[in-house]
C-alpha cells in the first residue's frame, strides 16, 4: 500500500516537473509546480515529516507560488520561445547530458542501499520534537541546538523583505 | 512488495533536481528559470527528509524548513528584481538581457 501511494505520488510529481520545464505559458508552468509541491508534501507526510509537509503546503504552495503567479500576471507576458532546433538544440543536449550524468552518478552510488526504511519512534518528526530542537527542553532548561540558525533565518528574511521593498519602489 | 526505502526517494529527488537543471539550462524566460531553481531546492529538501527518516533524527526536517525560508527570501528579492528589470527593459527574455556583456 505504501509503495503504491509512493509510486503514484512520485510519478505525478515527475510528470508535473516535466511540465514545469516544457510548458510554454509561464502560468501553466507555475500551476504544474504547485502540483509538484502538493505531491512532495504527500511524500513528506509519508516519510513521517509532518511539520515539513504542512510548511510545504502553507509556505511553498501557498505563499511563494502565489507571489510567482501575481508577478506573472502583472507582467502581461506573451507566449514566446519557438523552439528552433538550431538555436536551442545545443542547450537541450547539454541539459540532457548533465541530467543523465547526475542521475547516473546517484543511481550507481546508491544501488547498494536497497532495503526499506527501518521503524522510527512515535515522536519522530512531530512538532514537539522540532520545537525541542529549536528552542530547547523547558524541563531540563537546555538551549536549543538550532536556536542561532533560527535567529539567523529571521534576520535573513528581514533583509529580504527590506531589499524587495527597496527594489520595488520607484522613489524612496 | 517491499516497503519504500532510501533508494526510490533519492532517485525521485535526483530526477527532480535534473529536471530543474534542464530548466535552468534550456529555458530563456527568467520566471521559468526561477521556477526551475525552486524545483531544485525542493529536490534537495526531499533528500534531507529522506535521510532524516533513514537516520531516525529530526534534524533533517529543520534543515528542510531553513531551506524553505531561504527560498522564500530568494523568491521575494528575485521577483522584485524581475519587476524592476521588466520596468526598465520591457522584457523577461534572458537572451535580450545582455547589458553587462562586454
Amino acid at each position: 500500500m505504501e509503495t503504491l501511494i509512493f509510486t503514484i505520488l512520485s510519478s505525478v510529481a515527475v510528470l508535473l516537473g516535466v511540465g514545469v520545464v516544457t510548458m510554454r505559458n509561464p502560468i501553466s508552468s507555475a500551476l504544474s509546480l504547485v502540483g509538484t509541491f502538493f505531491c512532495l508534501a504527500g511524500i513528506y507526510a509519508m516519510l513521517g515529516a509532518h511539520f515539513v509537509a504542512v510548511i510545504q503546503v502553507l509556505v511553498y504552495a501557498g505563499a511563494i507560488m502565489v507571489l510567482f503567479i501575481f508577478v506573472i500576471m502583472l507582467l502581461q507576458l506573451r507566449d514566446e520561445e519557438d523552439y528552433s532546433w538550431s538555436q536551442y538544440g545545443p542547450r537541450i543536449i547539454g541539459g540532457m547530458v548533465v541530467s543523465i550524468v547526475l542521475c547516473g552518478a546517484l543511481v550507481v552510488s546508491l544501488s547498494g542501499a536497497n532495503e526499506g526504511f527501518g521503524a522510527v519512534g512515535p515522536e519522530f518528526g512531530t512538532i514537539r520534537q522540532i520545537g525541542y530542537l529549536l528552542f530547547g527542553d523547558p524541563q531540563s532548561g537546555t538551549i536549543g541546538k538550532y536556536l542561532l540558525p533560527f535567529e539567523a533565518v529571521s534576520a535573513l528574511l528581514t533583509v529580504g523583505v527590506v531589499g524587495a521593498v527597496v527594489l520595488g519602489k520607484r522613489k524612496l | 512488495m517491499e516497503a519504500v526505502g532510501l533508494f526510490p526517494v533519492l532517485t525521485l529527488s535526483g530526477i527532480l533536481f535534473s529536471l530543474g537543471v534542464i530548466g535552468v539550462l534550456t529555458r530563456k524566460n527568467i520566471l521559468i528559470v526561477f521556477m526551475s531553481v525552486e524545483l531544485m531546492l525542493n529536490a534537495v529538501n526531499l533528500s534531507f527528509v529522506a535521510f532524516a527518516r533513514e537516520t531516525g533524527q529530526t534534524d533533517g526536517h529543520l534543515f528542510a524548513a531553513i531551506v524553505m525560508a531561504v527560498a522564500a527570501a530568494e523568491a521575494a528579492v528575485g521577483l522584485a528584481l524581475v519587476i524592476l528589470l521588466y520596468r526598465n527593459r520591457l522584457t523577461v527574455h534572458l537572451d535580450e538581457l545582455d547589458l553587462m556583456k562586454g
